[in-house]
């Protein structure tokens, strides 16, 4: 049996209110909230990246797995928030972790469903019988160009999933990916902010694949959506996971652990993998959960994860999801974000 | 900070290795050639717990160049379990529940930029516990 087992999630203590962006552009803030169904956003402290939102998501993860990091034998960080350009994010991670230096390192990029090709990817290595343990993560600074509808859901979090084949929590039933060339959202390089093709992102590109890639994973498992007892779709705003679940046959109270986007907001490559972290906060042996990302460009990844008995022994060994949610906040005006996001012109 | 002191302080500043004095039982923290206690040069690698309290801090309110955007921030000093000392910012709240004596977790966080090209300087800072 493959599957997960460890796995943690972090999202830093900033937000920002979805009412505090639309008022500073001349947007009716209940409409774009309404029209959204996101309330407010992380937003990463000054000295957060995707490098030490990956760290400290790793370190939950080991308490939650117990195991010696040194056994670690592939490190895969996915985000399109990597802080280098040429100089992977993992390297860093490994050397604060104690993972190495006999591992395999590589960055991964997909837009949003880079962090479930780091996952899709280090379960294979251990499928294969690679390597002992790998360790797949999703975690962004999500960008979103001021003024862009982006901007109201764009934020920061990330989550890690240790892959093995002993004392596993959630064993991989199955994977499916269905992948396109649609230009729906996109980023140059040398570009700051990515650009999007605005209602094309809906229909053509998210429920496109989503929906293909959902349906896919159920022919190919023989599985209905009676089947789960959860599934999370990929978050780039409350509706559109809503949508996409209905269309598949899925249940709001399947959705609803899952469904993090309303007080998070998109953190792009760790969105469904943080809405899989806080379904496995809660799950129950033998559940069966679904999960299917999204990646603009485009692209979907679809999993089938079975629950096992050892998930009750390893839950309250990190911090959950929701806690870190409803927990501790500091509420940032429009400047301090602006600050934070490193969005103002300074002289050097 | 050039790049290869920081990469010299790698075990220090991301993992929080420490040298114990095999003699007396000293924590270096970083690591000495010779134990200011003792004189002997014998150490034990260990890596302190990422834990610690403050033991006093100060708030910077005029910083040099690289820091001038975080002002005002808090610098402490901060004692581990094990008895090392260190100074870190302390981050993630209001600076008015920043107390001597309340209890620290230290986290991985970038202590410093090179401007918008140079390079990405990680180390510990430490949060309130909660």
């Amino acid at each position: 049996m493959v599957g997960i087992v460890g796995y943690g999630s972090y999202i830093p203590v900033y937000r920002i209110k979805v009412e505090d962006i639309a008022s500073q552009w001349g947007m009716d803030p209940q409409a774009v909230k309404k029209g959204l169904l996101v309330n407010e956003k992380t937003v990463p402290a000054m000295d957060e990246d995707t490098i030490t939102i990956s760290v400290q998501a790793t370190k939950y993860a080991l308490q939650r797995a117990q195991i010696d990091p040194q056994e670690i034998g592939a490190v895969y960080i996915g985000s399109e928030s990597h802080p280098y350009a040429v100089k992977p994010s993992g390297t860093v991670l490994i050397d604060a972790i104690g993972i190495g230096p006999d591992v395999h390192v590589a960055d991964f990029e997909f837009a949003c469903k880079a962090g479930t090709e780091a996952m899709f990817v280090a379960y294979s290595h251990v499928k294969a019988g690679n390597m002992k343990y790998a360790l797949g993560i999703g975690a962004d600074t999500s960008q979103g160009a001021p003024g862009d509808a982006l901007e109201y859901t764009a934020s920061a979090g990330g989550s890690a999933f240790i892959m093995g084949s002993e004392k596993v929590i959630a064993e991989f039933e199955y994977t499916y990916s269905f992948t396109s060339d649609t230009g729906d959202f996109w980023r140059r390089e040398g570009m700051k902010y990515p650009k999007h093709g605005g209602r094309f992102t809906g229909e053509p590109a998210y429920f496109h694949h989503v929906i293909s890639s959902g349906k896919g994973i159920l022919e190919k498992s023989g599985l209905k959506a009676s089947d789960f007892a959860y599934a999370i779709f990929h978050m780039p705003n409350g509706k559109f996971p809503q949508k996409a679940g209905k269309i598949l046959g899925f249940g709001k109270e399947q959705l609803e652990p899952g469904w993090v986007v309303p007080w998070m907001g998109n953190t792009y490559s760790g969105s469904s993998p943080t809405g899989l972290s806080a379904t496995l906060d809660i799950a129950k042996p033998g559940d069966r959960i679904l999960l299917v990302s999204f990646g603009s460009g485009a692209g979907s990844d679809s999993f089938v994860f079975k629950v096992t008995d050892e998930i009750t022994s390893v839950q309250d060994r990190a911090p959950k999801f929701r806690e870190m949610l409803d927990g501790h906040k500091i509420y940032l005006n429009y400047g301090e974000y602006l600050k934070h996001y490193d969005k103002i012109h300074m002289n050097e | 900070m050039i790049v290869p002191k920081y990469t010299r302080e790698i075990p220090q500043r991301f993992r929080l290795e420490a040298e114990k004095c095999t003699k007396c039982g000293y924590i270096a923290f970083p690591p000495r050639l010779i134990c200011p206690e003792c004189g002997q040069k014998s150490f034990q690698m260990i890596q302190l717990q990422p834990e610690g309290k403050i033991l006093t801090y100060t708030i910077i309110h005029v910083a040099a160049d690289a820091f001038s955007t975080q002002t005002p921030f808090a610098v402490a000093i901060i004692e581990t379990k094990e008895g090392a000392r260190m100074t870190a910012q302390v981050v993630d709240c209001t600076l008015e529940k920043i107390e001597t004596g309340k209890d620290v977790k230290l986290m991985l966080r970038c202590i410093q930029r090179e401007g918008k090209a140079g390079i990405l300087q990680y180390g510990y800072k430490a949060i309130l516990s909660r």
